[in-house]
């Protein structure tokens, strides 16, 4: 072996190097686990509806609630609404909770849950918003793709 | 006229603050003093102009001057006076007039009390934070000027501030922020002044401190007071939620930690000098990240401004000219300040070295949650996702534990060398006392969260190394009360800061393992029980207010039959916009919150009604301005000011 003892300095800086790449490769290890587990995909009405949102997974869906579709529970906090993109898709939605004070029949909401194997979305957790002109880009999305779909195609079960 | 006027103001602190950065550079340039010294004028005048384009905002409110498009849009007659003139920042256009106002303030700041720097240092200070002004000021001038009018039919009412914005915890907690975003840009100045003179030595470390400080601790009391605010004010009882806007904060803070910390060591040792830098100017830019995320709407958030794309291009040019010629220029100079300083593996320098790479891990795996929405839409042609709380508190967790781990051994550490034996002395004591003092907390309790049990076992041990460390520096001197007193402010910041770290980590760990929480449906009359405590529904009247109409619920609170107080939740319809806010009835004390909130009327006279029992709640505030108040004894440390003077004599010698 012909080397020396490393000069103090650098086996330091070693040390540094070496202890900051062990943390963060450990980090972001953990951190993309966490992500994997924890990331929430956005379905829109018409998705669901075709089926292409899977089944008992924690997703979210959004649309404009349909006028008229609110009905509360005469014992609990359940209340059932309908959301939709105007178009043709609807898809049931079922909420056991306080609902945020900007929901309203034709307000555009987000809502995360799970989706049933019979079609109903079961939310944890319906999406407030702090102003009232303010529309959730999603939505805003959902609606624009829909229109533009209808004018060539016009699908079954319109409104 | 008065909104021209303010509009005028702004356009000359504009041209000012073009002067101000590039005469003061040109000066040092060519070595001619009388440049250099316009540094300190043009920072009053720049100050001076902004300060009445904000006054010229703030009247326009006062006299509800509908034809400016801004007042109009966010005020109305009917609107308390206070809340006109908290009005001025209660959307984009007028808080980033504060903004640019903080800004201006800083800047001035630094011109008055930094005449004791080197004639170029100072130079080279204020040219960086003018041209830092001259972007803000730009950006407003260009994309969001609030003095813009709606003639020629000026509108007869206001369409009244957000109600969420009503709200006196709305009043202090933007400013608060703002000073502390727009304050990370002095040390940033500073760390590029010393990058262009080529000099980074331990005097600039010493200015750099101070501020630095003092801008941390506006951070911290911003957030807290952001959080105590959406605690009581969104309705929903929670005091944190991962939300974009709230990491938009929550980065620069723990970036601007990691800065502190490693400050100290390169003031004291010389050490870690290029690193330091380099957080310097990563901590403003996340400020820059913050204020782009806030304002061009690309995350959603509860928060968010309205949409405006063009907004977003320039803070993120703006942004993009900022951070990348920073690191251009360090990439240039920062290997020229090459040192070499030893230290041993146990010493202080070690635990400072692991506490910046916990803090700078836990920001970009914060960072990485914040954007991935944004990426993955990016990559996957649209597709949108969301990151859940989940993640955040998956990987910040347990990164704030090992923080705590080192926080609690560090006063045992010692700068330069280090010994096993020294850095553990009595933790054999401690370690199982705080296990003692955690379980006995603890078996109050029927629940059990393992994550719960190890914060506070961390945080007592805090407390315990941090009593020892109070105890040491006072145990040879015999009056120990005037002692006690005695010792330095700086020593005193750290102290109540940590302090304040263990008191807010027992407040979280608390208040999310034991809260109880139920939403129920409750006619008059009805009774709910949580953690213990009665909670008997009274039906709702009507009441008044100044520009709202409520539905006012009442709820007789008991325990084990004492009455304990009557809550009055209020569900309220502000009469401008018709829109309708909650506002919790709360009943807090050192222990335990009860907050109550209406949620919907549902059937003929019952109502949906949200109750919580949060144990310890107010700790993670109360901790908050433990930190703040820590942050602030440190700026009253004569050191600064005496060491100053005397290397200022120095460096003018070394600099003609």
């Amino acid at each position: 072996m012909k080397f020396g003892p490393m000069k103090p300095h650098r086996r330091q800086r070693l040390m540094v190097v070496g202890l900051i790449v062990l943390c963060s490769s450990a980090a972001v290890m953990l951190a993309m686990m966490a992500l994997e587990e924890n990331v929430n995909l956005f379905y829109s009405p018409n998705e669901i509806v075709k089926g292409e949102a899977p089944v008992d997974t924690m997703i979210r869906a959004g649309g404009m609630v349909l006028e008229g579709s609110v009905v509360r529970s005469e014992t609990d906090l359940t209340v059932d609404f309908v959301i939709g993109d105007l178009v043709a898709a609807e898809v049931p939605v079922r909420y056991t909770g306080i609902l945020p004070d900007l929901f309203r029949e034709g307000q555009g909401v987000v809502a995360r849950g799970r989706l049933t194997p019979e079609g109903v979305f079961v939310a944890d957790e319906v999406l407030a918003k702090h102003d009232e002109n303010y529309m959730p880009p999603e939505v805003a999305d959902v609606i624009a793709r829909a229109h533009e779909n209808e004018t060539p195609a016009g699908e079954s079960g319109g409104q | 006229m008065i909104p021209e006027l303010g509009h005028f103001a702004l356009i000359l602190a504009l041209c000012l603050s073009c002067c101000l950065a590039v005469l003061p550079m040109v000066g040092v340039q060519q070595q001619r003093a009388s440049l250099m010294m316009l540094g300190g004028a043009l920072s009053s005048g720049v100050f001076i102009f902004c300060a009445l384009s904000y006054a010229a905002l703030t009247w326009s409110f006062m006299v509800d001057d509908f034809s400016v498009s801004y007042v109009a849009a966010n005020s109305n007659s009917a609107l308390p006076a206070h809340f006109k003139f908290s009005a001025v920042w209660g959307a984009h256009e007028g808080s980033f007039l504060l903004w640019t106002l903080i800004m201006a303030g800083w800047t001035f700041a630094v011109a008055c009390l930094s005449r004791s720097l080197t004639l170029v240092m100072r130079a080279r200070v204020l040219a960086v934070m003018g041209f830092l002004t001259v972007g803000f000021l730009l950006f407003m001038l260009l994309t969001s000027n609030p003095f813009t009018r709606s003639l020629p039919v000026p509108p007869q009412e206001g369409a009244d501030l957000n109600p969420l914005l009503q709200d006196v915890g709305l009043i202090v907690h933007p400013p608060m922020l703002y000073m502390g975003y727009v304050g990370l840009s002095v040390p940033f100045a500073f760390a590029i002044a010393a990058l262009l003179g080529g000099r980074l030595d331990s005097a600039w470390a010493r200015w750099s401190r101070p501020w630095t400080n003092a801008a941390w601790a506006f951070l911290t009391i911003g957030i807290t007071l952001g959080s105590f605010w959406a605690y009581y004010e969104l309705g929903w009882g929670g005091w944190w939620f991962w939300d974009a806007v709230e990491n938009a904060s929550f980065m620069p803070w723990l970036v601007a930690t990691a800065l502190i910390h490693s400050l100290a060591a390169t003031e004291k040792r010389g050490v870690f000098k290029s690193w330091t830098v380099l957080l310097a100017i990563a901590a403003f830019s996340f400020s820059l990240l913050g204020a782009f995320l806030v304002r061009s709407g690309v995350l959603t958030s509860v928060h968010t401004f309205a949409v405006d794309p063009e907004r977003g291009v320039f803070i993120l040019g703006f942004m993009t000219l900022v951070v990348g010629g920073s690191l251009l220029l360090y990439a240039l100079r920062a290997g020229r300040t090459h040192t070499v300083v030893a230290f041993d593996y146990l010493s202080r320098e070690t635990l400072l070295l692991i506490n910046n790479v916990l803090l700078v891990v836990a920001t970009l795996a914060i960072l990485l949650g914040t954007i991935y929405p944004l990426i993955y839409e990016a990559l996957m042609g649209g597709a949108k996702l969301s990151v859940g709380p989940p993640y955040f508190n998956a990987v910040f967790v347990p990164l704030a534990m090992l923080l705590l781990v080192a926080m609690a051994i560090s006063p045992g550490s010692q700068w330069r060398s280090g010994s096993v034996g020294r850095l553990l002395r009595r933790q054999w004591l401690y370690v199982p006392l705080s296990l003692v003092v955690s379980t006995a907390v603890l078996s109050g309790y029927e629940t059990f969260s393992m994550g719960t049990a190890i914060a506070l076992v961390l945080a007592v041990w805090v407390l315990f190394n941090l009593i020892e460390d109070l105890w040491r520096h006072i145990a040879n001197k015999r009056d120990k009360l005037r002692a006690i007193f005695a010792q330095s402010p700086s020593w005193y910041g750290m102290w109540i800061a940590h302090l304040g770290i263990a008191v807010a980590v027992v407040g979280v760990a608390m208040t999310e393992a034991f809260s109880e929480e139920r939403d129920v449906r409750m006619e008059a009359g009805d009774v709910v029980s949580v953690a213990g405590y009665d909670f008997r529904f009274d039906g709702v009247r009507l009441a008044e207010g100044p520009n709202y109409v409520a539905d006012r619920g009442a709820v007789f609170v008991t325990r084990n039959g004492t009455p304990v107080v009557t809550m009055f939740p209020e569900k309220r319809r502000y009469l401008a916009r018709g829109n309708v806010m909650t506002e919790a009835a709360l009943h807090g004390s050192i222990l335990r919150d009860l907050y109550v909130a209406l949620g919907e009327p549902v059937g003929d006279s019952a109502w949906a009604v949200r109750v919580h029992v949060k144990p310890m709640v107010r700790w993670i505030w109360f901790g908050g301005l433990l930190i703040t108040v820590g942050g602030l004894i440190t700026l009253a440390d004569r050191r600064y000011r005496h060491r100053l003077r005397r290397e200022a004599v120095v460096g003018a010698e070394l600099a003609t």
